[in-house]
Protein backbone atom coordinates (compact mmCIF):
# COMPACT_ATOMS: atom_id res chain seq x y z
CA UNK A 1 0.00 0.00 0.00
CA UNK A 2 2.62 2.45 1.05
CA UNK A 3 4.64 1.68 -2.01
CA UNK A 4 1.69 2.40 -4.23
CA UNK A 5 1.08 5.75 -2.53
CA UNK A 6 4.72 6.66 -2.95
CA UNK A 7 4.53 5.76 -6.60
CA UNK A 8 1.40 7.87 -7.05
CA UNK A 9 3.17 10.83 -5.50
CA UNK A 10 6.07 10.37 -7.88
CA UNK A 11 3.70 10.29 -10.84
CA UNK A 12 1.92 13.41 -9.55
CA UNK A 13 5.23 15.14 -9.28
CA UNK A 14 5.54 14.82 -13.04
CA UNK A 15 1.88 15.28 -13.93
CA UNK A 16 1.22 18.51 -12.02
CA UNK A 17 3.92 20.63 -13.70
CA UNK A 18 2.97 19.07 -17.03
CA UNK A 19 -0.67 20.09 -16.55
CA UNK A 20 0.36 23.54 -15.39
CA UNK A 21 2.60 24.10 -18.39
CA UNK A 22 -0.39 23.40 -20.65
CA UNK A 23 -1.68 26.86 -19.63
CA UNK A 24 1.41 28.46 -21.14
CA UNK A 25 1.48 26.27 -24.21
CA UNK A 26 -2.16 26.91 -25.00
CA UNK A 27 -1.32 30.62 -24.97
CA UNK A 28 1.62 30.09 -27.31
CA UNK A 29 -0.37 27.80 -29.63
CA UNK A 30 -3.17 30.35 -29.79
CA UNK A 31 -0.77 33.20 -30.56
CA UNK A 32 0.98 31.21 -33.28
CA UNK A 33 -2.24 30.07 -34.96
CA UNK A 34 -3.63 33.61 -34.87
CA UNK A 35 -0.49 35.02 -36.48
CA UNK A 36 -0.32 32.27 -39.10
CA UNK A 37 -3.97 32.74 -40.02
CA UNK A 38 -3.67 36.52 -40.32
CA UNK A 39 -0.49 36.25 -42.39
CA UNK A 40 -1.93 33.57 -44.67
CA UNK A 41 -5.00 35.74 -45.28
CA UNK A 42 -3.33 39.11 -45.57
CA UNK A 43 0.21 38.71 -46.88
CA UNK A 44 -0.95 38.73 -50.50
CA UNK A 45 -2.71 42.07 -49.99
CA UNK A 46 0.26 43.92 -48.54
CA UNK A 47 1.17 46.68 -50.96
CA UNK A 48 2.09 50.36 -51.04
CA UNK A 49 -1.55 51.02 -51.99
CA UNK A 50 -2.63 49.79 -48.58
CA UNK A 51 -0.53 52.45 -46.87
CA UNK A 52 -0.81 55.35 -49.34
CA UNK A 53 -4.37 55.31 -50.65
CA UNK A 54 -7.65 56.45 -49.12
CA UNK A 55 -10.36 53.88 -48.36
CA UNK A 56 -12.48 52.97 -51.33
CA UNK A 57 -15.43 50.78 -52.21
CA UNK A 58 -13.19 49.20 -54.82
CA UNK A 59 -10.95 46.85 -52.82
CA UNK A 60 -8.14 47.01 -55.35
CA UNK A 61 -7.67 50.74 -54.78
CA UNK A 62 -8.51 50.73 -51.06
CA UNK A 63 -5.92 51.79 -48.52
CA UNK A 64 -5.83 53.12 -44.99
CA UNK A 65 -3.95 56.37 -45.45
CA UNK A 66 -6.52 58.48 -43.59
CA UNK A 67 -6.67 55.89 -40.79
CA UNK A 68 -2.88 55.79 -40.40
CA UNK A 69 -2.64 59.58 -40.27
CA UNK A 70 -5.64 59.71 -37.94
CA UNK A 71 -3.98 57.21 -35.59
CA UNK A 72 -0.67 59.08 -35.69
CA UNK A 73 -2.30 62.43 -34.86
CA UNK A 74 -4.80 61.20 -32.30
CA UNK A 75 -2.55 58.76 -30.47
CA UNK A 76 0.48 61.06 -30.73
CA UNK A 77 -1.50 63.91 -29.21
CA UNK A 78 -2.88 61.57 -26.54
CA UNK A 79 0.71 60.62 -25.66
CA UNK A 80 1.73 64.28 -25.44
CA UNK A 81 -1.11 64.88 -22.99
CA UNK A 82 -0.90 61.63 -21.05
CA UNK A 83 2.85 61.16 -20.52
CA UNK A 84 3.64 64.52 -18.85
CA UNK A 85 0.46 64.23 -16.75
CA UNK A 86 1.43 60.73 -15.64
CA UNK A 87 4.97 61.75 -14.76
CA UNK A 88 3.72 64.76 -12.79
CA UNK A 89 1.10 62.66 -11.00
CA UNK A 90 3.69 60.03 -10.09
CA UNK A 91 6.07 62.71 -8.80
CA UNK A 92 3.36 64.27 -6.67
CA UNK A 93 2.27 60.93 -5.21
CA UNK A 94 5.76 59.67 -4.39
CA UNK A 95 7.80 62.80 -3.61
CA UNK A 96 5.31 65.34 -2.26
CA UNK A 97 2.16 63.73 -0.89
CA UNK A 98 3.71 61.06 1.32
CA UNK A 99 1.08 58.97 3.08
CA UNK A 100 -1.45 61.70 3.72
CA UNK A 101 -5.13 60.83 3.34
CA UNK A 102 -5.63 62.68 0.07
CA UNK A 103 -2.73 60.81 -1.48
CA UNK A 104 -4.55 57.56 -0.58
CA UNK A 105 -7.69 58.96 -2.22
CA UNK A 106 -5.75 59.94 -5.36
CA UNK A 107 -4.20 56.48 -5.60
CA UNK A 108 -7.58 54.85 -5.12
CA UNK A 109 -9.09 57.01 -7.86
CA UNK A 110 -6.32 56.11 -10.28
CA UNK A 111 -7.06 52.42 -9.64
CA UNK A 112 -10.78 53.12 -10.19
CA UNK A 113 -10.09 54.93 -13.45
CA UNK A 114 -8.15 51.88 -14.66
CA UNK A 115 -11.26 49.77 -14.02
CA UNK A 116 -13.61 51.85 -16.21
CA UNK A 117 -14.44 49.88 -19.40
CA UNK A 118 -12.95 51.55 -22.47
CA UNK A 119 -16.32 51.85 -24.23
CA UNK A 120 -17.56 53.96 -21.31
CA UNK A 121 -14.71 56.41 -21.98
CA UNK A 122 -16.10 56.68 -25.50
CA UNK A 123 -19.64 57.38 -24.32
CA UNK A 124 -18.44 60.03 -21.87
CA UNK A 125 -16.16 61.53 -24.54
CA UNK A 126 -19.20 61.80 -26.81
CA UNK A 127 -21.37 63.46 -24.16
CA UNK A 128 -18.76 65.69 -22.55
CA UNK A 129 -16.18 66.53 -25.23
CA UNK A 130 -18.04 66.16 -28.52
CA UNK A 131 -21.34 67.80 -27.44
CA UNK A 132 -20.77 69.29 -23.95
CA UNK A 133 -17.64 71.26 -24.83
CA UNK A 134 -18.60 71.46 -28.50
CA UNK A 135 -15.37 69.95 -29.82
CA UNK A 136 -17.30 67.92 -32.38
CA UNK A 137 -16.26 64.47 -33.59
CA UNK A 138 -12.69 65.72 -33.81
CA UNK A 139 -9.09 64.59 -33.44
CA UNK A 140 -8.77 66.56 -30.20
CA UNK A 141 -11.85 64.91 -28.64
CA UNK A 142 -10.42 61.48 -29.52
CA UNK A 143 -6.98 62.42 -28.21
CA UNK A 144 -8.31 63.63 -24.84
CA UNK A 145 -10.36 60.47 -24.45
CA UNK A 146 -7.41 58.20 -25.21
CA UNK A 147 -5.15 60.27 -22.93
CA UNK A 148 -7.45 59.81 -19.93
CA UNK A 149 -7.93 56.14 -20.82
CA UNK A 150 -4.19 55.43 -20.73
CA UNK A 151 -3.42 57.79 -17.84
CA UNK A 152 -3.74 55.20 -15.02
CA UNK A 153 -1.52 52.62 -16.77
CA UNK A 154 1.28 55.06 -17.53
CA UNK A 155 1.03 56.58 -14.04
CA UNK A 156 1.48 53.17 -12.41
CA UNK A 157 4.66 52.54 -14.44
CA UNK A 158 5.97 56.03 -13.58
CA UNK A 159 5.40 55.41 -9.86
CA UNK A 160 7.33 52.13 -10.15
CA UNK A 161 10.10 53.93 -12.03
CA UNK A 162 10.45 56.45 -9.22
CA UNK A 163 10.49 53.65 -6.62
CA UNK A 164 13.68 52.26 -8.21
CA UNK A 165 15.60 55.43 -7.29
CA UNK A 166 17.49 54.61 -4.07
CA UNK A 167 16.38 56.53 -0.95
CA UNK A 168 19.95 57.39 0.14
CA UNK A 169 20.50 59.44 -3.02
CA UNK A 170 17.48 61.56 -2.10
CA UNK A 171 18.64 61.86 1.52
CA UNK A 172 22.08 62.89 0.32
CA UNK A 173 20.58 65.73 -1.68
CA UNK A 174 18.24 66.76 1.13
CA UNK A 175 21.16 66.79 3.56
CA UNK A 176 22.91 69.28 1.29
CA UNK A 177 19.86 71.54 1.55
CA UNK A 178 18.14 70.75 -1.74
CA UNK A 179 14.44 71.52 -2.06
CA UNK A 180 12.03 68.72 -3.04
CA UNK A 181 11.86 70.16 -6.54
CA UNK A 182 15.65 70.06 -6.85
CA UNK A 183 15.67 66.45 -5.66
CA UNK A 184 13.06 65.62 -8.28
CA UNK A 185 14.83 67.55 -11.01
CA UNK A 186 18.41 66.43 -10.40
CA UNK A 187 18.14 63.08 -8.61
CA UNK A 188 14.82 61.38 -9.37
CA UNK A 189 13.99 62.37 -12.96
CA UNK A 190 17.36 61.64 -14.61
CA UNK A 191 17.33 58.14 -13.17
CA UNK A 192 13.65 57.30 -13.63
CA UNK A 193 13.03 58.91 -17.02
CA UNK A 194 13.94 55.96 -19.29
CA UNK A 195 11.56 53.63 -17.48
CA UNK A 196 8.89 56.35 -17.48
CA UNK A 197 9.25 56.64 -21.24
CA UNK A 198 8.96 52.86 -21.48
CA UNK A 199 5.62 53.16 -19.69
CA UNK A 200 4.65 55.99 -22.03
CA UNK A 201 5.37 53.88 -25.10
CA UNK A 202 3.39 50.96 -23.68
CA UNK A 203 0.51 53.38 -23.06
CA UNK A 204 0.75 54.64 -26.63
CA UNK A 205 0.67 51.13 -28.05
CA UNK A 206 -2.39 50.39 -25.94
CA UNK A 207 -4.10 53.53 -27.25
CA UNK A 208 -3.16 52.59 -30.81
CA UNK A 209 -5.12 49.33 -30.55
CA UNK A 210 -8.24 50.86 -29.01
CA UNK A 211 -11.23 50.82 -31.33
CA UNK A 212 -14.26 50.99 -29.03
CA UNK A 213 -13.96 54.50 -27.54
CA UNK A 214 -12.95 56.03 -30.86
CA UNK A 215 -15.88 54.29 -32.58
CA UNK A 216 -18.29 56.12 -30.26
CA UNK A 217 -16.54 59.46 -30.72
CA UNK A 218 -15.83 59.49 -34.44
CA UNK A 219 -18.57 57.18 -35.67
CA UNK A 220 -17.83 54.71 -38.44
CA UNK A 221 -17.21 57.22 -41.18
CA UNK A 222 -15.67 57.11 -44.58
CA UNK A 223 -12.83 59.61 -44.77
CA UNK A 224 -11.06 60.43 -47.99
CA UNK A 225 -8.89 63.28 -46.83
CA UNK A 226 -6.00 63.74 -44.40
CA UNK A 227 -6.86 65.11 -40.95
CA UNK A 228 -5.43 68.63 -41.19
CA UNK A 229 -6.38 70.26 -37.90
CA UNK A 230 -7.27 69.41 -34.32
CA UNK A 231 -10.93 69.84 -35.19
CA UNK A 232 -10.90 67.60 -38.29
CA UNK A 233 -13.05 64.52 -38.41
CA UNK A 234 -10.92 61.39 -38.34
CA UNK A 235 -10.74 57.65 -38.21
CA UNK A 236 -8.05 55.32 -36.81
CA UNK A 237 -6.43 52.07 -37.95
CA UNK A 238 -8.48 49.68 -35.75
CA UNK A 239 -11.70 51.33 -36.95
CA UNK A 240 -10.71 51.03 -40.58
CA UNK A 241 -10.08 47.34 -39.86
CA UNK A 242 -13.48 47.03 -38.17
CA UNK A 243 -15.05 48.57 -41.27
CA UNK A 244 -13.36 46.04 -43.55
CA UNK A 245 -14.08 43.13 -41.21
CA UNK A 246 -17.82 43.95 -41.25
CA UNK A 247 -18.01 43.56 -45.04
CA UNK A 248 -18.91 40.05 -46.18
CA UNK A 249 -16.72 39.88 -49.31
CA UNK A 250 -13.55 37.79 -49.09
CA UNK A 251 -11.44 40.58 -50.62
CA UNK A 252 -12.24 42.87 -47.71
CA UNK A 253 -11.41 40.11 -45.24
CA UNK A 254 -8.00 39.83 -46.89
CA UNK A 255 -7.63 43.58 -46.84
CA UNK A 256 -8.49 43.55 -43.13
CA UNK A 257 -5.87 40.85 -42.53
CA UNK A 258 -3.26 42.91 -44.38
CA UNK A 259 -4.22 45.93 -42.26
CA UNK A 260 -3.92 43.79 -39.11
CA UNK A 261 -0.38 42.84 -40.17
CA UNK A 262 0.49 46.54 -40.52
CA UNK A 263 -0.98 47.32 -37.10
CA UNK A 264 0.80 44.40 -35.43
CA UNK A 265 4.13 45.40 -37.02
CA UNK A 266 3.73 48.95 -35.66
CA UNK A 267 2.90 47.57 -32.19
CA UNK A 268 5.85 45.17 -32.34
CA UNK A 269 8.17 48.07 -33.24
CA UNK A 270 6.85 50.17 -30.35
CA UNK A 271 7.22 47.31 -27.89
CA UNK A 272 10.77 46.56 -29.05
CA UNK A 273 11.60 50.22 -28.48
CA UNK A 274 10.12 49.99 -24.99
CA UNK A 275 12.12 46.86 -24.18
CA UNK A 276 15.29 48.47 -25.54
CA UNK A 277 14.75 51.53 -23.33
CA UNK A 278 14.08 49.36 -20.30
CA UNK A 279 17.26 47.36 -20.81
CA UNK A 280 19.32 50.53 -21.12
CA UNK A 281 17.64 51.71 -17.96
CA UNK A 282 18.62 48.59 -16.02
CA UNK A 283 22.18 48.78 -17.33
CA UNK A 284 22.36 52.34 -16.02
CA UNK A 285 20.94 51.20 -12.69
CA UNK A 286 23.59 48.53 -12.35
CA UNK A 287 26.35 50.97 -13.21
CA UNK A 288 24.88 53.17 -10.45
CA UNK B 1 29.04 63.41 -12.88
CA UNK B 2 28.14 66.11 -15.38
CA UNK B 3 24.67 66.16 -13.89
CA UNK B 4 26.01 66.77 -10.41
CA UNK B 5 28.38 69.52 -11.49
CA UNK B 6 25.64 71.34 -13.32
CA UNK B 7 23.36 71.09 -10.33
CA UNK B 8 25.91 72.66 -7.95
CA UNK B 9 26.34 75.52 -10.37
CA UNK B 10 22.60 76.00 -10.65
CA UNK B 11 21.93 75.72 -6.93
CA UNK B 12 24.72 78.13 -6.08
CA UNK B 13 23.49 80.84 -8.40
CA UNK B 14 19.97 81.17 -6.97
CA UNK B 15 18.83 82.72 -3.74
CA UNK B 16 17.20 80.42 -1.24
CA UNK B 17 13.89 82.32 -1.49
CA UNK B 18 13.79 81.82 -5.21
CA UNK B 19 14.57 78.13 -4.87
CA UNK B 20 11.73 77.63 -2.40
CA UNK B 21 9.39 79.65 -4.59
CA UNK B 22 10.21 77.41 -7.53
CA UNK B 23 9.60 74.39 -5.32
CA UNK B 24 6.18 75.74 -4.31
CA UNK B 25 5.20 76.43 -7.91
CA UNK B 26 6.34 72.97 -8.99
CA UNK B 27 4.46 71.37 -6.12
CA UNK B 28 1.22 73.11 -7.14
CA UNK B 29 1.72 72.08 -10.76
CA UNK B 30 2.29 68.43 -9.78
CA UNK B 31 -0.72 68.51 -7.46
CA UNK B 32 -2.87 69.92 -10.26
CA UNK B 33 -1.75 67.17 -12.61
CA UNK B 34 -2.47 64.47 -10.04
CA UNK B 35 -6.02 65.79 -9.66
CA UNK B 36 -6.78 65.06 -13.32
CA UNK B 37 -7.71 61.41 -12.78
CA UNK B 38 -10.06 62.33 -9.93
CA UNK B 39 -11.64 65.09 -12.04
CA UNK B 40 -11.99 62.59 -14.90
CA UNK B 41 -13.85 60.17 -12.62
CA UNK B 42 -16.21 62.95 -11.55
CA UNK B 43 -16.80 63.98 -15.19
CA UNK B 44 -17.46 60.36 -16.15
CA UNK B 45 -19.99 59.92 -13.38
CA UNK B 46 -21.81 63.22 -13.95
CA UNK B 47 -21.93 62.98 -17.74
CA UNK B 48 -23.41 59.49 -17.54
CA UNK B 49 -25.84 60.45 -14.79
CA UNK B 50 -27.03 63.66 -16.48
CA UNK B 51 -27.98 61.97 -19.75
CA UNK B 52 -29.34 58.95 -17.90
CA UNK B 53 -31.72 61.24 -16.00
CA UNK B 54 -33.09 62.49 -19.34
CA UNK B 55 -33.40 58.87 -20.40
CA UNK B 56 -35.29 57.88 -17.28
CA UNK B 57 -37.76 60.75 -17.61
CA UNK B 58 -38.95 58.92 -20.74
CA UNK B 59 -38.47 55.33 -19.59
CA UNK B 60 -39.56 53.84 -16.30
CA UNK B 61 -36.63 52.53 -14.29
CA UNK B 62 -38.66 49.42 -13.42
CA UNK B 63 -39.13 48.60 -17.11
CA UNK B 64 -35.41 49.17 -17.67
CA UNK B 65 -34.36 46.79 -14.92
CA UNK B 66 -36.99 44.07 -15.37
CA UNK B 67 -38.05 44.25 -19.03
CA UNK B 68 -37.16 41.31 -21.23
CA UNK B 69 -37.24 43.17 -24.56
CA UNK B 70 -34.64 45.64 -25.78
CA UNK B 71 -35.85 47.17 -29.05
CA UNK B 72 -34.62 50.75 -28.75
CA UNK B 73 -33.51 50.86 -32.39
CA UNK B 74 -36.87 49.65 -33.72
CA UNK B 75 -40.03 51.69 -34.24
CA UNK B 76 -41.88 49.91 -31.43
CA UNK B 77 -39.56 50.56 -28.54
CA UNK B 78 -39.03 48.45 -25.42
CA UNK B 79 -36.39 49.32 -22.89
CA UNK B 80 -35.69 46.18 -20.86
CA UNK B 81 -31.94 45.77 -20.25
CA UNK B 82 -32.17 42.06 -19.32
CA UNK B 83 -31.32 40.66 -22.79
CA UNK B 84 -28.17 42.79 -22.94
CA UNK B 85 -27.25 42.04 -19.31
CA UNK B 86 -27.84 38.32 -19.83
CA UNK B 87 -25.62 38.21 -22.93
CA UNK B 88 -22.89 40.17 -21.15
CA UNK B 89 -22.96 37.81 -18.17
CA UNK B 90 -22.99 34.67 -20.35
CA UNK B 91 -20.05 35.71 -22.53
CA UNK B 92 -18.10 36.87 -19.47
CA UNK B 93 -18.83 33.60 -17.65
CA UNK B 94 -17.52 31.61 -20.64
CA UNK B 95 -14.50 33.90 -20.70
CA UNK B 96 -13.74 33.29 -17.04
CA UNK B 97 -14.32 29.55 -17.47
CA UNK B 98 -11.43 29.67 -19.96
CA UNK B 99 -9.27 32.30 -18.31
CA UNK B 100 -9.39 31.08 -14.71
CA UNK B 101 -8.04 27.51 -15.17
CA UNK B 102 -5.66 28.42 -18.00
CA UNK B 103 -4.42 31.54 -16.20
CA UNK B 104 -4.00 29.75 -12.88
CA UNK B 105 -2.16 26.87 -14.55
CA UNK B 106 0.13 29.30 -16.33
CA UNK B 107 0.74 31.16 -13.06
CA UNK B 108 1.58 27.93 -11.22
CA UNK B 109 3.98 26.94 -13.96
CA UNK B 110 5.65 30.36 -14.24
CA UNK B 111 5.88 30.98 -10.51
CA UNK B 112 6.77 27.53 -9.19
CA UNK B 113 8.24 25.40 -11.99
CA UNK B 114 9.77 27.51 -14.76
CA UNK B 115 13.44 28.34 -14.43
CA UNK B 116 14.54 31.94 -14.46
CA UNK B 117 15.25 31.93 -18.20
CA UNK B 118 12.06 30.12 -19.19
CA UNK B 119 10.08 32.51 -17.00
CA UNK B 120 11.75 35.56 -18.55
CA UNK B 121 10.89 34.23 -22.00
CA UNK B 122 7.38 32.86 -21.40
CA UNK B 123 5.84 35.53 -19.16
CA UNK B 124 6.03 38.24 -21.86
CA UNK B 125 4.55 35.77 -24.38
CA UNK B 126 1.54 35.17 -22.12
CA UNK B 127 1.17 38.91 -21.51
CA UNK B 128 1.24 39.59 -25.26
CA UNK B 129 -2.24 38.07 -25.36
CA UNK B 130 -3.70 41.18 -23.70
CA UNK B 131 -1.63 43.49 -25.88
CA UNK B 132 -3.18 42.39 -29.16
CA UNK B 133 -5.88 44.84 -30.32
CA UNK B 134 -9.32 43.38 -29.73
CA UNK B 135 -10.46 43.97 -33.34
CA UNK B 136 -7.86 41.32 -34.23
CA UNK B 137 -9.51 38.86 -31.83
CA UNK B 138 -12.89 39.71 -33.33
CA UNK B 139 -11.57 39.02 -36.81
CA UNK B 140 -10.05 35.72 -35.72
CA UNK B 141 -13.27 34.67 -33.96
CA UNK B 142 -15.54 35.51 -36.89
CA UNK B 143 -13.46 34.11 -39.74
CA UNK B 144 -11.43 31.32 -38.15
CA UNK B 145 -12.59 30.12 -34.71
CA UNK B 146 -16.29 29.88 -35.51
CA UNK B 147 -16.28 28.54 -39.11
CA UNK B 148 -13.13 26.44 -39.10
CA UNK B 149 -12.79 25.26 -35.51
CA UNK B 150 -16.02 25.40 -33.49
CA UNK B 151 -18.29 24.33 -36.36
CA UNK B 152 -16.35 21.07 -36.47
CA UNK B 153 -17.52 20.40 -32.90
CA UNK B 154 -20.97 22.01 -33.06
CA UNK B 155 -22.28 21.87 -36.64
CA UNK B 156 -25.38 24.05 -36.10
CA UNK B 157 -23.42 26.97 -34.68
CA UNK B 158 -24.48 30.42 -35.94
CA UNK B 159 -21.97 32.62 -37.78
CA UNK B 160 -22.39 35.09 -34.96
CA UNK B 161 -22.53 33.32 -31.60
CA UNK B 162 -21.92 33.90 -27.92
CA UNK B 163 -19.61 30.89 -27.55
CA UNK B 164 -16.85 32.21 -29.82
CA UNK B 165 -17.13 35.65 -28.20
CA UNK B 166 -16.75 34.16 -24.73
CA UNK B 167 -13.79 31.97 -25.73
CA UNK B 168 -11.96 34.89 -27.37
CA UNK B 169 -12.56 37.21 -24.41
CA UNK B 170 -11.28 34.36 -22.24
CA UNK B 171 -7.98 34.33 -24.12
CA UNK B 172 -7.85 38.12 -23.89
CA UNK B 173 -8.28 38.23 -20.08
CA UNK B 174 -6.25 35.10 -19.30
CA UNK B 175 -3.05 37.17 -18.74
CA UNK B 176 -4.89 39.16 -16.05
CA UNK B 177 -5.46 35.94 -14.07
CA UNK B 178 -1.98 34.62 -14.89
CA UNK B 179 -0.14 37.81 -14.01
CA UNK B 180 -1.97 38.68 -10.77
CA UNK B 181 -1.98 35.06 -9.54
CA UNK B 182 1.72 34.81 -10.34
CA UNK B 183 2.34 37.95 -8.26
CA UNK B 184 0.29 36.49 -5.40
CA UNK B 185 2.19 33.18 -5.45
CA UNK B 186 5.56 34.90 -5.70
CA UNK B 187 4.60 36.83 -2.56
CA UNK B 188 4.20 33.61 -0.54
CA UNK B 189 7.28 33.50 1.67
CA UNK B 190 9.95 30.88 1.04
CA UNK B 191 9.75 29.75 4.70
CA UNK B 192 6.33 28.19 4.14
CA UNK B 193 7.62 26.14 1.23
CA UNK B 194 10.71 25.09 3.19
CA UNK B 195 8.62 24.06 6.19
CA UNK B 196 6.48 21.83 3.97
CA UNK B 197 9.53 20.30 2.33
CA UNK B 198 11.08 19.59 5.71
CA UNK B 199 7.93 17.61 6.61
CA UNK B 200 8.61 15.42 3.60
CA UNK B 201 6.15 16.96 1.13
CA UNK B 202 6.79 16.54 -2.55
CA UNK B 203 6.96 19.58 -4.78
CA UNK B 204 3.44 19.19 -6.20
CA UNK B 205 2.09 18.92 -2.64
CA UNK B 206 3.89 22.10 -1.66
CA UNK B 207 2.52 23.89 -4.71
CA UNK B 208 -1.08 22.70 -4.49
CA UNK B 209 -1.52 22.51 -0.71
CA UNK B 210 0.68 25.32 0.55
CA UNK B 211 1.39 27.94 -2.12
CA UNK B 212 -2.00 28.03 -3.87
CA UNK B 213 -4.05 28.18 -0.63
CA UNK B 214 -1.71 30.86 0.75
CA UNK B 215 -2.16 32.92 -2.41
CA UNK B 216 -5.89 32.26 -2.68
CA UNK B 217 -7.05 35.82 -1.99
CA UNK B 218 -4.92 37.11 -4.84
CA UNK B 219 -6.10 34.35 -7.16
CA UNK B 220 -9.79 34.97 -6.42
CA UNK B 221 -9.29 38.70 -6.88
CA UNK B 222 -7.58 38.13 -10.23
CA UNK B 223 -10.59 36.11 -11.43
CA UNK B 224 -13.03 38.82 -10.31
CA UNK B 225 -11.00 41.53 -12.05
CA UNK B 226 -10.83 39.39 -15.20
CA UNK B 227 -14.61 39.02 -15.09
CA UNK B 228 -15.03 42.80 -14.81
CA UNK B 229 -12.67 43.34 -17.73
CA UNK B 230 -14.53 40.72 -19.78
CA UNK B 231 -17.86 42.49 -19.22
CA UNK B 232 -16.54 45.70 -20.75
CA UNK B 233 -15.03 44.12 -23.85
CA UNK B 234 -16.60 45.66 -26.94
CA UNK B 235 -15.03 44.86 -30.29
CA UNK B 236 -14.97 41.06 -29.97
CA UNK B 237 -18.67 41.05 -29.04
CA UNK B 238 -19.55 43.58 -31.76
CA UNK B 239 -17.74 41.66 -34.51
CA UNK B 240 -18.35 38.02 -33.56
CA UNK B 241 -21.46 38.21 -31.35
CA UNK B 242 -23.93 39.89 -33.65
CA UNK B 243 -26.32 42.77 -32.98
CA UNK B 244 -29.25 40.68 -31.82
CA UNK B 245 -30.72 41.59 -28.42
CA UNK B 246 -32.48 38.41 -27.38
CA UNK B 247 -32.95 36.91 -23.94
CA UNK B 248 -31.57 33.44 -24.52
CA UNK B 249 -29.28 30.96 -22.85
CA UNK B 250 -28.30 29.21 -26.07
CA UNK B 251 -24.63 30.06 -26.60
CA UNK B 252 -24.80 28.85 -30.20
CA UNK B 253 -26.92 31.89 -31.04
CA UNK B 254 -26.05 35.48 -31.73
CA UNK B 255 -26.44 37.69 -28.65
CA UNK B 256 -25.88 41.36 -28.08
CA UNK B 257 -23.92 42.44 -25.02
CA UNK B 258 -24.15 45.89 -23.41
CA UNK B 259 -20.88 47.20 -24.97
CA UNK B 260 -21.90 45.71 -28.30
CA UNK B 261 -25.18 47.67 -28.17
CA UNK B 262 -23.24 50.88 -27.56
CA UNK B 263 -21.02 50.01 -30.54
CA UNK B 264 -24.06 49.40 -32.73
CA UNK B 265 -25.61 52.77 -31.88
CA UNK B 266 -22.24 54.44 -32.51
CA UNK B 267 -21.96 52.71 -35.89
CA UNK B 268 -25.34 53.97 -36.99
CA UNK B 269 -26.74 57.40 -36.55
CA UNK B 270 -28.13 58.50 -33.19
CA UNK B 271 -28.64 62.27 -33.30
CA UNK B 272 -27.91 64.22 -30.14
CA UNK B 273 -30.94 64.40 -27.83
CA UNK B 274 -32.86 61.42 -29.17
CA UNK B 275 -33.84 58.49 -26.95
CA UNK B 276 -31.33 56.28 -28.82
CA UNK B 277 -28.58 58.75 -27.92
CA UNK B 278 -29.67 58.89 -24.29
CA UNK B 279 -29.82 55.09 -24.10
CA UNK B 280 -26.04 55.03 -24.68
CA UNK B 281 -25.55 56.76 -21.37
CA UNK B 282 -28.06 54.65 -19.44
CA UNK B 283 -26.43 51.44 -20.68
CA UNK B 284 -22.96 52.92 -20.10
CA UNK B 285 -23.86 53.92 -16.53
CA UNK B 286 -25.35 50.50 -15.80
CA UNK B 287 -22.23 48.79 -17.18
CA UNK B 288 -19.96 51.09 -15.20
CA UNK B 289 -21.84 50.47 -11.94
CA UNK B 290 -21.60 46.68 -12.33
CA UNK B 291 -17.90 46.65 -13.26
CA UNK B 292 -17.10 49.17 -10.51
CA UNK B 293 -18.87 46.95 -7.98
CA UNK B 294 -16.89 43.93 -9.18
CA UNK B 295 -13.60 45.84 -9.03
CA UNK B 296 -14.50 47.03 -5.54
CA UNK B 297 -15.23 43.45 -4.42
CA UNK B 298 -11.95 42.29 -6.02
CA UNK B 299 -9.94 44.86 -4.09
CA UNK B 300 -11.86 44.04 -0.89
CA UNK B 301 -11.18 40.31 -1.28
CA UNK B 302 -7.47 41.00 -1.35
CA UNK B 303 -7.62 43.33 1.68
CA UNK B 304 -9.95 41.14 3.71
CA UNK B 305 -8.46 37.70 3.21
CA UNK B 306 -4.91 38.56 2.45
CA UNK B 307 -2.58 36.62 4.70
CA UNK B 308 0.16 39.07 5.60
CA UNK B 309 3.59 37.69 6.21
Amino acid sequence: MQQRAAKRRKVNDVLVPLAASIGVFVAIAFLVSLLLYVISMGAGRLSPTLLLEYPSANPREAGMRSAILGSVFTVGLAGLICIPLSIATAIYLTEYAGNKWWSQVLRYNIANLAGVPSIVFGVVGLGFLVYGLGLGRSVIAGAFTLAILTLPYVTVVCVEAIRTVPEDQRFGAYALGATTYEVVRYIVLPRALPMMLTGGILGISRALGEAAPILVISGLIFIREDPMSLLSEFTVIPLQLYNWISRPQLVFQQLAAAGIIVLLVILLALNSLAIHLRQRFYRRLEEG
Amino acid sequence: MAEQQRSTVLLGSKSIYRRHLINRIAQSAFLLASLVSTVALIVIFFTLTAESISFFTNVSIIEFLTGTKWTVLFSEKHFGILPLLNATLITSAIAVAVAAPAGLAAAIYLSEYAGKRARGLLKPVVETLSGIPTVVYGYFALYFVTPQFLRGLIPDLGIHNALAVGLMIGVLVMPIVASLSDDAMKAVPEDLRMAAYSLGARKYQVVLRVVVPAALSGIVASVILAFARAMGETMIAAIAGGFRPVLSFDVREAMQTMPSYIAQVATGDAPHGTIEYQSLFAVGLFLLLITAALNFIGIRVVRRWEIRY
